[in-house]
Parts: structure tokens; C-alpha cells; sequence
């Protein structure tokens, strides 16, 4: 992996830096032992590691603010880190950098029925939003897999989905205002309880930004009521290209399910043994449609949705008789990454988007490569919005397979852009995708986007090694 | 995950282990949002992703654990809800005990941590001496305030004393190793761990089992020769004690066994049945391995065996509410989850469940002696969580949970206690029966 040269001069100040935090942050929540940092030297993509210089753990959005101020001044680079679930090594430290985790605000703030919203801080888990409201009937609707883990911060830096933002859209769509740190410590607030915040789309612009432009301390999320009911669906089919055209043919026809996923079969057997779901283990590849509303409403898609079905041959088409087991079904979807690791010791997980109709062909295209290459692939992703995420499994322990599991990903990236789709669907850029940013973007197009960076962070000391390519002309100041 | 280990390493079986464990991880951080410490402290060290990696780090180096992996690992409570959460099955478990030895092996502890565990392992497991020592502390509980000072030495004693019953209950007329004969026709016959640290804190929990299963028609015997699981020298890194609880566990049990047979060996405090349902694991490549294997197999929650035999209530339904405690070592040691409440719900009781169960309530073996500074917070946690279900009394299938729990304003009994209770048996003592309305609503008062 290569990475920016580190600043000698911040390497040679290390100890008057740490010392500095220490004077702002309470003992703990200051780690500068070289044992005690190496949980930071990666995230959810470990195959790339970095040691930082140093960790920070503030609690306050004042802390947050006194801390970056101190690092704007002395020159150190930042990394803001929520629960390290990244899949592209947005996360991933630098030698002159100090991460600042967020994990230790985590408190819920406010929840405000009437308004119909809930303020939070950056480290509140995604799944802990819901739970904070579900006992009086509502829910936060996007929902990563990762959501038990996953903080709200991470969300709004990686701009992430989930199965069921098919039907309630991404982390952009469901949220109402930031609390953001800039890099010079100014703590900026940008909407409010309300929908459409004053002015420019700053929650827009912000909203995935890979935390290359400001740290959110605190998050407005729109909450949601519970639908009346939901029930989810298995269908079962022969090839992975069938399936691909059954999903085509099911939103072509004006239905959204809120969720439509795709599994295919490594990642059936996998998931299986998992969650003990019911998943059919003779199948090639595996739809999951959820309906919501009414018993009524459930039982008109269902209906439609398994006339669809019927069509492209099933082997089996099976409704949720409880909400055991629709709740099982969702367990071994939600833990689908990381029960792929029961059948191979590492995966390299891609996640680029393409137009639905282009479904059937691309899947046929990452088998054919699969064969070529030598390494398996398990297909897992929101078939729905056309949001892939095949699985290349390699051994990390064979350097070999490494750089060929790289190389797959990154042919399955291109086929994305070159079908008409794109580069990441919601795990962002991160360093895994940064060095196929060209393949989408014409240098004019990566420039105008870099100088919105320099607008936020002149320095380019948030997050800097991420999202652009290293290797083409930098801006002077990361280079220097 | 990659691991870094030389050939040489490998050949060692307990690197072996480790090595492949760590390569099922793939570093989702899925298991850190459920893990009690890093809820509580917010730092990935205190995680089990964070632990996985200090452990990793640890044993690919080869060099003495250093007091920052001591101190990270010392706090993890072993309570598994990682296992639970996580996807990919990684058998944490087995990864932080071998930690633990190595730690016990190649760290020096300050001399206050090393005296408190040698007082625990030396204790504990020992009925008698057990016995000797609560009485003492029992006598001296009401000075626990006068301890004075903020070091960790204080603030262990403290909660030692704090942990200490008001009055210790006399040692039962059931007790000691024996058979109970089954009442009426004889539909099996099991072995109960009588356990050590149970047996002197709260002899009524082997009582209500004896009593319940005989009446099931079940025989009973507690083995001559069967004392501690060895869970507890186990978990603090202490090998070869461990080994040798354990070893003497399964020769007694094999001779049972062998001899009138077993149709299972019943557990009714859950970190024990975590343990010995891993005996086999314990004693791999060892010459007991096979015997090890078959007591693992025969080994059973109270839960899972009465479910198994079937259990039906006498008595009429008293119309309470249990809030049920799911006691670490049950649902996530041994994923026994449905079966404990269902009993409960056949009993007669309504059963609700506290946010967070997943949660550890910071007993955990020692750990609440030894960690005074989080296992308070967790039983806080615990207790809140508890109180807004608004329950009448509190279930646990595990003592650990009970004395933890104890003292909070809520009655905690055994779930195999009210399961006696409405089979028959009498009322647990903490709940005080006063009188039945109409309404069969029982009023009852906490002695705690
Ligand atoms: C098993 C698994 C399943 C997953 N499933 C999904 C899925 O279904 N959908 C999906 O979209 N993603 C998924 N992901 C990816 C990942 O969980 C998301 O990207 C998530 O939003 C990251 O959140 P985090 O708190 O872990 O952030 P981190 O990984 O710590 O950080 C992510 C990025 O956000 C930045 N950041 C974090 N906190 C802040 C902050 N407070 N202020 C500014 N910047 C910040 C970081 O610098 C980094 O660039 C999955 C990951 C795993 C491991
Ligand atoms: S959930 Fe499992 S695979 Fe993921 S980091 Fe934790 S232990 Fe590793
Ligand atoms: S066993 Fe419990 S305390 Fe230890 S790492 Fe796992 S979840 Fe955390
Ligand atoms: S409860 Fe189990 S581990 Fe604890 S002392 Fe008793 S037998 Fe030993």
C-alpha cells in the first residue's frame, strides 16, 4: 500500500505532541504505547495496516474541537475513526497521523417525537438509535449490515446503506442536521429539526465525505414509524443469471420491495451455518424479498412477487411464517460478510453499482473471471439497486493470492464503470478504490473535486491519503 | 486474518490452536458493539476485536505478555457475547484462555493482584475452607465501609465483604456425596455437580434440583470424588489446577457411568456447564481425552434436561412476573436461550426480559473481585435494566448472576427454585408468601 511520505518533522515532535493532548484530554483518553495502538493500525479491511502516531478518545464535541485546533497548529494529520467497520480502509492510519476515535461519544442527546427526529452523537451505533426508540414504534431506516457495530459518524462519513434503503433511501436521504468540527476547530452547526436545511446542500456535500472535510460530533437522524407489518420472502433459483433476471423483472414491474437481496451459493452455505435460517442449500443463488404494510398489502406483493418468481423456474419459494423466522433470515444476510470467513480465512469485499439490467451480464462476467484467476467469489448484495458485493475469498497468508485478489477486484470495479455503473455503492473510496478513481472521473472532474477538499482543509490534514490517487499530481500540500 | 507464525511455532499445539482460530477472525469489528467493556470504557482494547489483536501480537512475538495485554485481557469478563455475535465463529473462548495461561506463565503480577488471585484459586473451590472464610467475612461485612483508601487492594476487600450474605445459610441435610433414591417408577438417572462455591452460598439451588428431579422420578447422585468443575482456577490462567478439579470430575463420573449409568450429568450453575461441556477440548491429545469427550457429551443444563424429560406444574399459577435473567454462561457459553423461559412460562409465571440482556451483569467468576472498578457499573447497569420490566422477582439459572444481583431491591432466585416451588417444592427463601388474594395475586415481601 502505498502511502504519503510521513512528515519527518511531526515524527521528530511526536513526544511534545502527545504531550500537548495529554494537556487537553483526560489520562485515558490519550494512547501513545505502541502496544497499546496496534487495535488502530487497521479496520474492517486489514489487509492494509499502518501504526499512528497516536490515538485520541475525546468525549466531548469541545474536546473534539480543542484537539484538532492544537493538531491544525502543530501541523499533524488526522484521522477521524468511528467503530473501524470500513471495508475500504477509510480508517486506515498514517505514521504522522493521530486518530480520533469517536467510540467514547456515545450518547444518545435528544429524542423528539413531534419533530419526528433524534440527535445523537457520532459514536452511537447505528443499531442503537433504533433501539433507543423502537419500544414507542419507531426506527432509524438505514441499516448496514454492520449496524451493530457500525457508529453513526462512520455512516455519515461513508454515506452507508443497507438492505432496506431500497424503499427509505441511504444515510443522505435520513439525515436533518450535523454538528461538525472543522480542522482549524470550529464547531459548525448545519440544520436543524427540519427537513431542507437553510442554504447551499451542506448535508449534501458532507455526507460522505470519508471524513476528508470536517469531524461530526453530532447527528440529527430522521426517525421513522414502524410499518404495520413486514414479511420476508426466500425464492430459490438454478444460476445466478436467472436470478439476476427474476430481480430485473420485479422492479421493471413498478414493485419495491423494501428489500431485495441476492445471495449465491458459497454464500448460501455460508450464511447457513450461521444463522440456521432455513436458507434452501440445493439452490445456486438466493433472492430475500421483504414486503411491508398491512396483512392485506403483504399477501397482494407476495402474490405478485411470487407470480414474477414463477416465471424464471424456482426451485422453491418460501414466506416467513414468524417473526422468528424472518428475523433469522435477516440475521444470516446481516452476518453474511463475516460468515464467509467460515469458509475461507479472507475476503476481500467489493462494492461497486450498476444499472439492474445489467445484472444477468455482470454476474456471468465475475464467474468467467473467477475460473480465470483461480479464486472463488461469494456473491452477496442489494440486488435491488443494483449494489454489488461479491466476496473474492484469498489466503492473506499467501502474499500471491493477495495481489491476484486485488487485481480481480479491481477488473470487477472497471466492468462496473464500463456497464454504466460505478466505482462504490456505499462503502466508499477509502484507500481500496482511491487509484481507480481515474477509471470513472477525467482528471478536470478529480481536480474541481480536490478543490473542494482544499476549500474545507487548505492543509490537506483530514484524512488526506484517501479517496484520490497518490500516484497522479497532488496538491502541493500533501506532497509537501 | 494474516498471522505471522514460524514453522517452529506452529508445532507448539496450543499455537496451533490459536493460529487457526485467529485466521477464521476477519476483522469485521462486528462483536465489539456487544462486548460489556468496550460499551462501558469505549476503547478498542477493551474490545474483542482489540483483545484478539493484543493476543495475536502476544503470541506471534513470543515474548512475555507485558502489563498492557495483562491489564486488557484481565478485563475482558470471558462472559463470550462476542461468540455470540460473532459471524464467522471464531472460538474466542479457546483463544483468551490459552492468553490467560501465557499471561499466568510470563507476567509478573504486582503482589496485591498476585495474593488476591492465590486467595481466591485457594478458596473458592474448596467448600469447607469456603465456608470457614464467608463466615468470617459475614461476621466482619458491616465494617466493609470502614475499609479505608481508594487503591485497588481496598477496593477489592470492600467488595469481597460486600459480596459476603448478611447471614450464611447453614450447610443443607441434602449435601454431601450420595444417591437420591427417584420417588415412584424411575425414569433416569444423572449425576449433579454439587459444585463448591454454590454449595456454600446458596445450598436450597442442589436442594430444589434433588428434590425436583426425584419427584420427576429421576435419581440423583452427587459422586464421591466430583467436587469443582475447575472453571474457576481455569479461567484465571491456573492450568494445572484446573486440570486436576477436572480430572477428578471425570473419574468420578465415568465410574458412575460405568457402573449404575448415567443418563446425563446435570449442571444448575451455568459457568460450570460452559466448562465441562468443553472437557473435551481441555483434555485434547491428553490419555483421559475420550473419557473427557464422553462427560462432555453426557453434561446438561438443568434447563436442557428438564426440558428434555418434560416438566409440568402442580400448583396453581401464582400470577407473577419473573423478569429472566439470561446468565452469560447459559446463553452465550452455551447458547441455551428458549429453554429456561419456556420452563418458566410452563410454571405458571409471566416472563419478561431486560433490555440489553445480552449484556454481562459483571460477576463472571472473580471478576467482580478482582475488576471493582467495572463489574459495579454492569451490575448498575444490570439492575436498572431489570427494575423498568417492573417484574416481582428476578430468575437466574446462575449463583454467580444471583450474589451479584443480590441486595438490589429485587428478590433473585433460581429458576430451578420456582420450578420446584410450583412442582411441589416449597417457596424460595427471598420471596415471603403473605397471603393469595381473590385475584390469586400473591403478595409477597423481599428479604433482602
Ligand atoms: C460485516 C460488514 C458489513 C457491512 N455492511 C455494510 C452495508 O450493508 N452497507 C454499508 O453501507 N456499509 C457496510 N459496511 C461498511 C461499514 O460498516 C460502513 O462504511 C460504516 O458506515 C462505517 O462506520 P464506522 O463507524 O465503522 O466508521 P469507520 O470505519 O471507523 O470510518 C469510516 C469512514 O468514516 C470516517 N469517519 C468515521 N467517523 C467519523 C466522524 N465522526 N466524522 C467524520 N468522519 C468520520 C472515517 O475517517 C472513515 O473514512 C460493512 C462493514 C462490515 C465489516
Ligand atoms: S465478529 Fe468475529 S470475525 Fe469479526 S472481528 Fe469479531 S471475532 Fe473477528
Ligand atoms: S468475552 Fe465478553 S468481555 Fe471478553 S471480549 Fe468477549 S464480549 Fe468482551
Ligand atoms: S461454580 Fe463451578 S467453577 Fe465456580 S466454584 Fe463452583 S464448581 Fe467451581
Amino acid at each position: 500500500m502505498l502511502q504519503p511520505e510521513p512528515k519527518r518533522e511531526v515524527l521528530a515532535r511526536r513526544d511534545a505532541i502527545v504531550a500537548g493532548l495529554r494537556e487537553i484530554l483526560p489520562e485515558s483518553g490519550v494512547i501513545a504505547e505502541t502496544l497499546r495502538m496496534k487495535p488502530y493500525e487497521t479496520d474492517g479491511l486489514p489487509a492494509y495496516r499502518q501504526m499512528p502516531l497516536a490515538v485520541v478518545l475525546p468525549e466531548t464535541t469541545e474536546q473534539v474541537a480543542a484537539v484538532l485546533q492544537f493538531l491544525h497548529r502543530e501541523g499533524v494529520r488526522v484521522i477521524p475513526r468511528g467503530a473501524g467497520t470500513s471495508l475500504s480502509g477509510g480508517a486506515l492510519p498514517l505514521a504522522d497521523a493521530v486518530v480520533v476515535g469517536m467510540m467514547r461519544m456515545n450518547r444518545i442527546l435528544e429524542i423528539d417525537y413531534a419533530d419526528r427526529c433524534a440527535t445523537v452523537q457520532a459514536g452511537v451505533t447505528n443499531i442503537g438509535i433504533t433501539n433507543a426508540v423502537q419500544g414507542d414504534g419507531f426506527f432509524y431506516a438505514p441499516d448496514p449490515s454492520s449496524q451493530l457495530a457500525c457508529m453513526i459518524g462512520g455512516n455519515v462519513g461513508m454515506n452507508s446503506g443497507g438492505a432496506h434503503c431500497l424503499r427509505y433511501g441511504v444515510t443522505a436521504n435520513n439525515l436533518l442536521g450535523l454538528r461538525v468540527v472543522t480542522i482549524e476547530g470550529e464547531i459548525i452547526d448545519i440544520g436543524g429539526h427540519h427537513l431542507d436545511a437553510a442554504g447551499y446542500d451542506w448535508l449534501g456535500l458532507l455526507t460522505g465525505s470519508e471524513g476528508q472535510l470536517v469531524v461530526v460530533t453530532e447527528v440529527i437522524v430522521r426517525i421513522l414509524r414502524g410499518p404495520e407489518g413486514a414479511r420476508a420472502m426466500l425464492a430459490a433459483f438454478n444460476s445466478n443469471e436467472i436470478a439476476g433476471q427474476c430481480v430485473d423483472s420485479i422492479i421493471s414491474s413498478g414493485i419495491i420491495p423494501v428489500a431485495l437481496e441476492f445471495m449465491d451459493r458459497p454464500a448460501i452455505h455460508a450464511c447457513e451455518a450461521f444463522a440456521h435460517a432455513g436458507y434452501p442449500l440445493d439452490a445456486e443463488a438466493l433472492l430475500i424479498i421483504e414486503v411491508e404494510g398491512s396483512v392485506a398489502e403483504q399477501d397482494y406483493l407476495l402474490g405478485r412477487i411470487k407470480q414474477i418468481c414463477g416465471k424464471f423456474d424456482p426451485i422453491s419459494l418460501k414466506v416467513a411464517e414468524s417473526a422468528e423466522q424472518s428475523a433469522a433470515i435477516w440475521k444470516g444476510r446481516k452476518g453474511a460478510f463475516g460468515a464467509v470467513g467460515r469458509i475461507s480465512p479472507d475476503y476481500l469485499c467489493m462494492d461497486g453499482t450498476i444499472p439492474t439490467g445489467q445484472l444477468p451480464l455482470v454476474l456471468r462476467r465475475i464467474g468467467e473471471m473467477s475460473d480465470a484467476c483461480g479464486l472463488k467469489v461469494a456473491n452477496i448484495f442489494h440486488a435491488g439497486d443494483g449494489n454489488l458485493h461479491p466476496l473474492i475469498m484469498f489466503d492473506a497468508n499467501d502474499p500471491a493470492s493477495f495481489a491476484t485478489a486485488e487485481k480481480f477486484g479491481a477488473d470487477i470495479l472497471r466492468l462496473c464503470v464500463e456497464v454504466g455503473g460505478c466505482l462504490t455503492g456505499e462503502h466508499g473510496v477509502g484507500v481500496e478504490k482511491r487509484d481507480l478513481m481515474p477509471v470513472q472521473f477525467s482528471p478536470d472532474d478529480l481536480a474541481q473535486q480536490r478543490r473542494i477538499k482544499d476549500a474545507f482543509d487548505p492543509g490537506w490534514l483530514l484524512n488526506p491519503s484517501k479517496v484520490f490517487p497518490l500516484a497522479a499530481p497532488h496538491t502541493q500540500a500533501l506532497a509537501a | 486474518m494474516q498471522t505471522n507464525f514460524t514453522a517452529e511455532q506452529l508445532r507448539d499445539p496450543g499455537i496451533a490452536t490459536a493460529n487457526q482460530i485467529l485466521r477464521t477472525c476477519v476483522h469485521c469489528g462486528m462483536c465489539t458493539a456487544t462486548c460489556p467493556t468496550f460499551v462501558l470504557l469505549g476503547d478498542e482494547l477493551d474490545s474483542p476485536r482489540g483483545r484478539i489483536y493484543l493476543i495475536k501480537d502476544m503470541l506471534e512475538s513470543g515474548r512475555p505478555a507485558t502489563e498492557e495485554v495483562a491489564r486488557h485481557v484481565d478485563r475482558c469478563l470471558s462472559c463470550l457475547s462476542c461468540m455470540t455475535t460473532c459471524p464467522s465463529g471464531v472460538h474466542y473462548m479457546h483463544l483468551v484462555d490459552q492468553a490467560r495461561v501465557v499471561i499466568e506463565h510470563t507476567y509478573r503480577r504486582p503482589w496485591h493482584d498476585r495474593a488476591a488471585r492465590s486467595l481466591l484459586a485457594g478458596l473458592l473451590p474448596y467448600p469447607g475452607r469456603l465456608r470457614l472464610a464467608m463466615l468470617g467475612a459475614s461476621a466482619v461485612r458491616p465494617l466493609r465501609g470502614a475499609v479505608p483508601g481508594n487503591s485497588v487492594l481496598a477496593k477489592r476487600l470492600r467488595a469481597m465483604l460486600a459480596l459476603a450474605p448478611k447471614r450464611l445459610p447453614g450447610p443443607s441435610a441434602l449435601s454431601g456425596a450420595r444417591v437420591h433414591k427417584a420417588e415412584g417408577t424411575k425414569r433416569g438417572r444423572v449425576a449433579l455437580l454439587a459444585g463448591c462455591a454454590q454449595s456454600v452460598l446458596d445450598p436450597d439451588i442442589n436442594d430444589a434440583t434433588i428434590r425436583l428431579l426425584t419427584r420427576l422420578g429421576v435419581e440423583v447422585v452427587v459422586a464421591q470424588g466430583a467436587g469443582c468443575c475447575g472453571a474457576l482456577t481455569h479461567h484465571m490462567g491456573k492450568h494445572d489446577p484446573a486440570m486436576a478439579s477436572a480430572r477428578a470430575n471425570i473419574a468420578a463420573w465415568v465410574r458412575e457411568a460405568d457402573g449404575a449409568g448415567l443418563d446425563a450429568v446435570v449442571i444448575n450453575a451455568s459457568g460450570c456447564g460452559t466448562t465441562v461441556k468443553d472437557y473435551g477440548f481441555m483434555f485434547r491429545g491428553e490419555r483421559e481425552q475420550a473419557q473427557a469427550e464422553r462427560v462432555a457429551g453426557l453434561a446438561l443444563d438443568i434447563s436442557e434436561y428438564l426440558t428434555k424429560i418434560g416438566y409440568a406444574p402442580t400448583r396453581d399459577a401464582p400470577g407473577l412476573t419473573v423478569a429472566y435473567h439470561a446468565a452469560c454462561s447459559l446463553q452465550h457459553g452455551q447458547k441455551i436461550t428458549g429453554e429456561p423461559k419456556a420452563l418458566l412460562r410452563k410454571a405458571g409465571f409471566r416472563v419478561v426480559e431486560p433490555a440489553e440482556g445480552h449484556l454481562c451483569c459483571g460477576s463472571a467468576g472473580t471478576y467482580n473481585i478482582m475488576q471493582p472498578d467495572i463489574a459495579p457499573r454492569l451490575r448498575e447497569r444490570k439492575l436498572e435494566n431489570l427494575r423498568r420490566t417492573r417484574p416481582d422477582l428476578v430468575a437466574a439459572g446462575n449463583i454467580g448472576c444471583m450474589t451479584q444481583l443480590a441486595g438490589g431491591g429485587l428478590p433473585i432466585v433460581h429458576t430451578v427454585q420456582l420450578l420446584d416451588w410450583m412442582a411441589g417444592g416449597p417457596v424460595p427463601a427471598g420471596i415471603n408468601e403473605t397471603r393469595f388474594d381473590a385475584g390469586r395475586q400473591m403478595n409477597f415481601s423481599v428479604s433482602a
